[in-house]
């Protein structure tokens, strides 16, 4: 690929990249949001982690299979006890590595 | 306030490690392959700083070597990134009335793991929008370097080294736990987990996000008013 055409891809991309982000932004943070679509915009955070992690954990991504067997799975456990446990972010991500690494050395 | 200003620096960078930590691996891997594809350093410092979206840079670089079109790598790109549509929008609940520029700004350098920070981070004390905006910059540009560098020494880093390809997965683990509120937090993320995967098993690509996302706040939605009016019907 030439690099003009290269440049107008990247330009391309940003542009469906980032107007996602700023036009919600621009049009809700001026107004004052309907009841309902505060409650709902309450309930997003909590859904989009929980829809971002569940696959990671319960299939194999690749295939695209159930798999309940996986380490992501056997350590996500005990890392979410420690998470609900001491709240810490650092000790947390510290905690998971670690278990994570160890997983594979066990695991393979 | 040049001191108000460091100590935004100081605990933005506090909030932001992890997402470096999970970032760096990530974008020197990225590096690698956008080098074995035949894209030097310069494209990829293009992308990194034009496309802020990891995945669909990944994407990208695969259909290019495939040889897809311009429109169709675009057009992947931009469904693989409406989630983000859904972000801006529980952000801007948290920004109100702030001024363009600065929203424009925050926008750039808006991902899942900025967001996932800065929502868990602004139900709590002391936290501005200058801090949220230090989280997004300073990820931004880890995210930058390391997909450079990555062209460079990517090479040279063992393949899970310390566990470090579970720190972003451990980061969301946590912050999931922040986001568990009340009950209805946490029986919307039950419907989330649950809807997510099986559109991860039926469909492709990743429409699962949004999809499981917006149907679980929809069934929470219902669920919390259906209640709310159960308790109204109760006699006294």
């Amino acid at each position: 690929m030439s690099l003009p055409d290269y440049l107008l891809l990247m330009v391309g991309m940003g542009a469906v990249t980032y107007l996602p982000r700023f036009i919600p932004l621009a049009l809700l943070s001026r107004r004052q949001l309907p009841r309902w679509l505060a409650d709902w915009l309450d309930l997003v955070p909590a859904a989009i982690l929980s829809a971002i992690i569940a696959p990671i954990l319960f299939t194999a991504e690749k295939t695209r299979t159930l798999d309940l067997g996986r380490k992501e799975l056997l350590v996500a456990v005990p890392t979410l006890l420690f998470a609900l446990k001491t709240r810490s972010l650092a000790g947390t991500v510290i905690v998971g590595m670690g278990l994570y690494w160890l997983a594979g050395m066990v695991m393979g | 306030m040049a001191r108000g200003g460091m100590a935004t620096l100081r605990e933005g960078f506090g909030a932001a490690w992890p997402i470096c930590m999970g970032f760096i691996p990530i974008g020197l891997s990225f590096g690698v392959l956008a080098q074995k594809a035949g894209l030097g350093p310069l494209h990829v410092l293009l992308m990194s700083s034009l496309v802020f979206a990891g995945g669909s840079q990944f994407i990208a670089v695969a259909m290019l070597g495939s040889g897809a079109s311009l429109p169709a790598i675009v057009m992947t790109t931009f469904v693989v990134n409406l989630r983000h549509f859904l972000m801006g929008s529980a952000l801007a609940v948290q920004l109100p009335r702030v001024n363009r520029w600065f929203l424009a700004l925050f926008a750039y350098g808006l991902t899942d793991e900025s967001f996932a920070v800065n929502m868990a981070r602004f139900r709590g004390e002391g936290w501005d929008r200058w801090r949220a905006l230090t989280v997004n910059q300073i990820t931004n540009a880890t995210w930058i370097a390391s997909t450079v560098a990555g062209v460079y020494v990517g090479n040279l880093i063992p393949a899970g080294a310390f566990g470090i390809d579970y720190a972003l997965t451990a980061m969301f683990i946590c912050l999931f736990t922040f986001q568990l509120r009340e009950r209805i937090h946490v029986l919307t993320a039950l419907v989330a987990a649950g809807l997510s995967v099986l559109l991860f098993l039926l469909l492709p690509g990743n429409f699962y996000v949004i999809g499981a996302s917006c149907g679980a706040a929809t069934i929470g939605l219902v669920v919390k008013r259906l209640a709310k009016k159960g308790r109204h019907h109760v006699p006294a």
